[in-house]
């Protein structure tokens, strides 16, 4: 590790090596970034990572399926809900049961809320990246009503737990519905004020047009996912290609564009925001009546095997891989994290941009870093 | 010509956009009913927390000193962390019957990740959730918590 | 005029008569200088208490929150408790840092800063030196900050600081350039460049009425400008948060930290001046041609009073463009000034000379 500290010599000019991080405003998190600069041009990133590594696919090994539900919510801790869903789902595609409707609708609203609310953090957060710390109050703001949301009905506000194998962890709460669409209705009107303050502005725009490209090819060869790589024109979105809960019966648009720069990976999600609240609204009103979760057995054990489920999170893919050997706990569990994917082409869009541009790209990959080291 | 069109016409559009935004933090700035922050230790009094908040888990008593649970250790079991330990004792029922009751429900707040599995799996929903926030203490040991009150018994009828 | 009653010229002059009678003639300057530097001192902290909390208020209300609400009513000792907890911190050595460069770099900050404000004219007779080039004093002396800044950057030993330090260097040396040729255009107009003739001149109408276009054009460039030079945001890359953590000052603490805030807040309070002296007319208060009542009633206002509202008009002006646009890159800062700022300001110059030849201006 120290020999990327020490100043390498090349071609005549010493290269100035930055630490940024592990703990640094704009990293989000315990990431490190070892910056090679020349001037202020990047000339090479190095990410270390594993500060925050828990062992979390180890530990679920000697965990139950329903105990490792709480675990996953602390991976990429802005989707929780989606986390848990995509175990939930693959237990139950191993165990063969039928899932009432209900229960797929509110998981499906549920997931869109925190991809909004998922989306909402990123601009906030994005804006602060770039210097604008107002925005980061406002995108605080309006989280904060989806928060309430989850505590009323979850319990919890981040750290939701609310899916469980079979079902949900208790029925929606009776102001459900009335909330979401009060936020709903809330959100349309401050929505504009996001694009007044930050994608028409001049500076913004000159900050991030053209900064950091991927390509389509290069999103596929690094099997970037999510918003990022719908950015590059990579159709990558899991609702779409394999529908999961209640994705088969709403009509939603994949957002792409084909630049792939950093401020389309902000357009995206900016998009993705107007969809998800489209999909809420064509479901918040017909929840179908029925139970919240199915009786399951008390200890749940799969049938031996491999089992694997992919689901769209705000960041991307994330595929959750359980080997069964028919035990009460799993033989092995592996997540595909989104993020550890989208972190490899950090390097690759910052070369030659400045370090200005390189905070600007590392914020529009919208990396959540426990999620990278699990 | 033309150029010298386009660079006002830049000049300009980007001088509306810069105002675009102002006016939106600036109409904020006059406007100081939209202001959501509180004034936390103040407002304790009338501050509610959601009725599903998990606050941390309690076993709720009512006015008798009796509690629901049984001490068969489930929430034990299906505890991801090793949160809850049950210490039953043997009694001697009137009957003259040897029974399990509970001795012990310790409850480690600090190790908690407030999954809800103990409250969900609890065969004689003993456990809830209290709507308790404020946790922060001085000595770690205080996180500890006792959830069976003192002299506490089985509330009738419970098995 | 009926604000002569404001006026503070006879006091100064009484308190200069009476010290001459009782002391040597070189006592007499010796006491002077001292009740001006004790004024102007206290003065300085207060405005810099003072701003500190506005700033914390007026970002708190853009942002829907509260801002300080602890420390008196509606918070307002907030920052006077901030100042004696910086001044009871510990001051953190820096074992690399280069020692002399690293104390002495918050001071050059700050006296910089402190010698500008004496050229300013708070009201009628009541300024500690009127110099006859005011205008150029003002923003040479100003300007000098940016050596404190540079020092520190070199001195702390750290590369986050010497990246702001450096960037800072480019910023000051590129908006120099703006703020000076906005000036300009309105010595042109009126042509002194003493302040207190400056203002006196704009007693039939402000500079920013009276030379309409051109001047309007060199107030906006001068809010730029005098924006990006007393490093504030959205062009304070020599800070910038997100990316340098703290910039040039991130190696800094206790009242060393604190020299640095004050100095920033004040370099803002200078620049606020000068654009209140140069194109609002200074402490001279708002008159509308012919309305005679309104303008009476405008001339009980008390000129110390006109010149500080008009101030903190363009201080606020600051902080909101701080608090709502996001930061620029180094190069688009120098772009703006070499590609947008100059070459307009430079027209805006011949302009402003062509209208007074012609004599267009009111
Ligand atoms: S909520 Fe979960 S972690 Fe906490 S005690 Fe109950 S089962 Fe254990
Ligand atoms: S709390 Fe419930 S699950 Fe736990 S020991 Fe008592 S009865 Fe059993």
């Amino acid at each position: 590790m120290e020999e990327h500290l020490k100043n390498s010599v090349t071609d005549g000019q010493e290269e100035y090596v930055l630490n940024i991080g592990p703990q640094h405003p704009s990293t989000h998190g315990v990431l490190r970034l070892v910056a090679s600069l020349r001037g202020e041009i990047v000339t090479n990133i190095e990410p270390h990572i594993g500060y925050i590594h828990r062992g979390i696919e180890k530990m679920c090994e000697s965990l139950t399926y329903p105990q490792i539900i709480h675990l996953t919510d602390r991976m990429d801790y802005l989707s929780a809900h989606i986390n848990n869903e995509a175990v939930c789902l693959n237990v139950e595609k191993a165990l063969e049961i039928d899932i009432p409707d209900r229960i797929k609708v509110i998981r499906t609203i549920m997931a869109e809320l925190t991809r909004i609310q998922s989306h909402q953090l990123f601009w906030a957060t994005f804006g602060m990246d770039l210097g604008g710390l107002t925005c980061f109050f406002y995108g605080l703001r309006d989280r904060e009503k989806v928060l309430d949301i989850f505590e009323e009905t979850c319990g919890g506000r981040m750290i939701v737990s609310y899916n469980c194998p079979g079902g949900l962890m208790h029925d929606i709460h009776p102001g459900f519905q009335k909330r979401v669409k009060e936020f709903i209705e809330y959100f349309r009107k401050t929505l504009p004020e996001y694009d007044q303050l930050l994608t028409g502005n001049v500076i913004f725009r000159e900050r991030t047009m053209g900064i950091g490209k991927l390509t389509l090819g290069e999103a596929i060869a690094h099997g970037i996912t999510g918003p990022t790589a719908r950015a590059s024109g990579f159709s990558c979105d899991v609702r779409k290609k394999e529908p999961y809960s209640a994705y088969d019966r709403i009509k939603f648009n994949e957002v792409l564009f084909t630049e792939g720069d950093t401020y389309h990976r902000y357009l995206v999600r900016m998009d993705e925001m107007r969809q998800s609240m489209d999909i809420i609204e064509q479901l918040i009103d017909n929840i179908p009546e029925g139970p919240y979760a199915v009786k399951m057995k008390p200890i749940i054990r799969l049938p031996e095997g491999e089992y694997y489920q992919r689901v769209e999170t705000a960041r991307g893919e994330l595929g959750v891989y359980i080997i069964s050997d028919g035990n009460k706990n799993p033989y092995r569990v592996k997540f595909r994290s989104p993020n550890f994917v989208n972190l490899s082409v950090l390097n690759m869009l910052s070369k030659g941009f400045k370090i200005a541009d390189l905070i600007a790209i590392s914020g529009s990959l919208d990396l959540i870093i426990p999620d990278i080291d699990r | 010509m033309r150029s010298i069109v386009k660079y006002i016409s830049e000049v300009l559009s980007g001088v509306w956009s810069l105002l675009k935004g102002m006016k939106v933090t600036g109409s904020y700035f006059f406007r100081p009913s939209a202001i959501v922050t509180q004034k936390y230790p103040e407002n304790r009094k009338d501050l509610v927390m959601f009725e599903r908040f998990k606050g941390e888990v309690i076993m709720p008593h009512n006015e008798n000193n009796e509690h629901r649970c049984t001490g068969c250790g489930i929430c034990e079991i299906n505890c991801p962390n090793g949160t809850i330990e049950v210490i039953t004792k043997t009694i001697i029922t009137p009957e003259g019957k040897k029974k399990r009751a509970i001795d012990k429900h310790i409850y480690r707040l600090s190790m908690c990740s407030f999954c809800a599995l103990c409250v969900k799996t609890c065969p004689s929903n003993a456990l809830a959730f209290s709507q308790e926030f404020e946790h922060a203490v001085f000595d770690r040991s205080k996180l500890i918590k006792i959830s069976n009150k003192p002299g506490s018994q089985l509330m009738k009828g419970v098995e | 005029m009926p604000f002569d009653i404001y006026d503070f010229t006879s006091l100064t002059q009484w308190i200069d008569t009476s010290l001459n009678d009782r002391l040597s003639p070189f006592w007499a300057v010796v006491a002077e200088m001292a009740i001006v530097g004790l004024l102007i001192l206290v003065f300085y902290a207060l405005i810099g208490l003072f701003l500190v909390y506005a700033e914390r208020k007026v970002c708190a209300f853009m942002q829907n929150r509260l801002g300080p609400n602890r420390v008196g009513p509606f918070g307002i000792f907030q920052t006077v408790a901030d100042l004696i907890k910086l001044l009871l911190v510990e001051l953190v050595p820096i074992r690399n840092a280069d020692k002399f460069l690293f104390n002495v770099a918050p001071f050059i900050v700050i006296i910089a800063s402190f010698m500008a404000i004496s050229a300013i004219p708070f009201a009628k007779g009541l300024h500690a030196i009127d110099l006859n080039i005011g205008v150029f004093y003002v923003i040479a002396v100003s300007a000098l900050g940016v050596i404190g800044v540079l020092l520190a950057g070199w001195s702390s030993n750290n590369k986050y600081s010497l990246i702001g330090a450096m960037r800072s260097g480019a910023q000051i040396v590129s908006y120099e350039l703006s703020v000076g040729l906005s000036l300009i255009t309105v010595i042109i107009l009126a042509g002194t460049m003493q302040l207190s003739e400056i203002v006196q001149a704009q007693s039939t109408g402000w500079f920013i009425f009276r030379g309409h276009i051109p001047a309007f054009i060199a107030f906006v460039i001068f809010l730029i400008a005098s924006t990006a030079e007393t490093n504030r945001g959205p062009f304070d890359l020599a800070e910038a948060e997100s990316e340098l953590t703290a910039g040039f000052h991130t190696e800094y603490s206790g009242i060393k930290f604190a020299f640095f805030f004050l100095a920033e807040y004040m370099n803002m309070f200078i620049v606020a001046s000068i654009a209140a002296t140069v194109f609002l007319g200074g402490w001279m208060p708002f008159h509308i041609g012919s309305w005679e009542a309104f303008n009476h009633v405008m001339d009980f206002i008390p000129p110390f009073i006109w010149y500080l509202m008009k101030t903190f008009f363009i201080i606020f002006l600051m902080m909101w463009f701080k608090w709502t646009f996001p930061r620029l890159r180094i190069d688009q800062l120098l772009t703006l000034e070499w590609k947008y700022l100059l070459p307009i300001n430079l027209v805006n110059v011949v302009f402003m000379a062509f209208i007074v030849l012609m004599g267009w201006h009111f």
